[in-house]
């Protein structure tokens, strides 16, 4: 696969910077010369989230800013009431830290993935999608406590009654991402535990021997997952 | 740029050091604990926001570059992924403006907040 696309193009022989870009876009041939075309529409399907993400973020942010009643103070709201005192924000601080712990082991999957280190790289998934399951956990937890306040999509205690909608709709989107990627892990997991990529196996993600492109290609899915919650943590908690 | 950028895409794929993602994994959380920081200190105004999206867009930075290996991608996937949601900016101001004209009116006919 990669000889092909050596032969057809060596990217050493193209210039370099913007006329790079130009040259690879206009060479009526595929434009993402060294990606190869999973990865490349990984991206494209990642940027297509990011639009719905951005959207929510957006409708959230207009509701709010035009909203004449005050809007509930996050710090406040998403407090734990731990030894006597409210630690404001505690909950989101220590999901913010298991997924991004999360991002790094898989990161350092997709590194050992492509050593052919069967072994640590499925050990490194499932220890990529425990943090998840625990993040899901975490955020059902947090779901159950605003429920049991009184939080509904159409009114709370606290204010605006918007903030429900916002909350739910932006964390149970983001939460079903978190819960598809876990399921992806270790359906990716498996395979590279039993040598699916090592056979050629045939199956979803493992048509070519020796490709663990796919666990980068999974990577890239969980790494967006933690992407957007930077965004979240910033503009839902944060604000 | 274009000569490292081939070395590290081998036909295998991206290889970099264990060490790097080590170091990055450690920035995401000390970047992270500065955001909570900015909330429990109750620090508020520019400097508050100023100070979050600074965090944030270094935590994103940080996440796109290394963990998803854009920093070593052909330019042409660089700005046909990141150009894209860059403009969204637009998009986001002309819901400000939007959104100010609304509560504008909100006040003006229906009277001041509850």
């Amino acid at each position: 696969m990669t000889q092909s696309v050596q032969t057809h193009s060596d990217p050493d022989l193209r210039p370099a910077g913007l006329r790079g870009v130009a040259a690879d876009f206009g060479s009526d041939q595929r434009a993402f010369k060294t990606a190869s075309w999973g990865k490349a529409m990984m991206w494209v399907f990642l940027l297509s989230d990011t639009f719905i993400f951005g959207c929510f973020l957006l409708a959230y942010m207009t509701a709010r800013i035009s909203t004449p009643v005050a809007w509930p103070n996050p710090s406040e709201v998403f407090a734990l009431h731990i030894g006597g005192q409210d630690v404001p924000l505690i909950l989101i601080a220590i999901m913010t830290f298991v997924l991004i712990s999360s991002s790094g082991t898989m990161a350092m999957a997709v590194n050992f993935g492509y050593r052919r280190e069967r072994g640590k790289t499925a050990a490194l998934m499932l220890l990529t999608a425990l943090l998840g399951a625990a993040f899901v956990g975490m955020q059902a937890f947090e779901w159950t406590k605003l429920i049991s306040e009184g939080v509904r999509p159409w009114e709370n205690p606290w204010g605006a009654a918007q903030f429900g909608s916002a909350f739910f709709m932006i964390t149970g989107f983001h939460g079903t991402h978190v819960t598809i990627g876990v399921i992806f892990l270790l359906v990716v997991a498996r395979k590279v535990w039993r040598g699916d990529f090592e056979t050629g196996r045939r199956g979803f993600f493992t048509s070519r021997k020796g490709r663990y492109e796919a666990v980068e290609i999974m990577g890239l899915y969980w790494h967006f997952v933690d992407l957007v919650w930077v965004f979240i943590f910033a503009f839902f908690y944060l604000w | 740029m274009a000569r490292s950028e081939t070395t590290a895409q081998t036909p295998s794929g991206q290889h970099h050091p264990i060490r790097l993602y080590l170091v990055v994994w450690g920035l995401l959380f000390v970047l992270s604990a500065f955001s909570y920081m900015v909330d429990y200190l109750g620090i508020q105004g520019y400097l508050r926001w100023s100070l979050i999206l600074l965090f944030m867009m270094l935590k994103a930075g940080l996440i796109v570059a290394v963990f998803m290996h854009m920093a070593w991608e052909r330019l042409a996937l660089v700005y046909a992924i990141l150009l894209p949601p860059l403009l969204v900016l637009i998009f986001v101001a002309l819901m400000v403006s939007e959104s100010n004209y609304t509560i504008l009116t909100r006040l003006a006919f229906f009277g001041a907040a509850p």
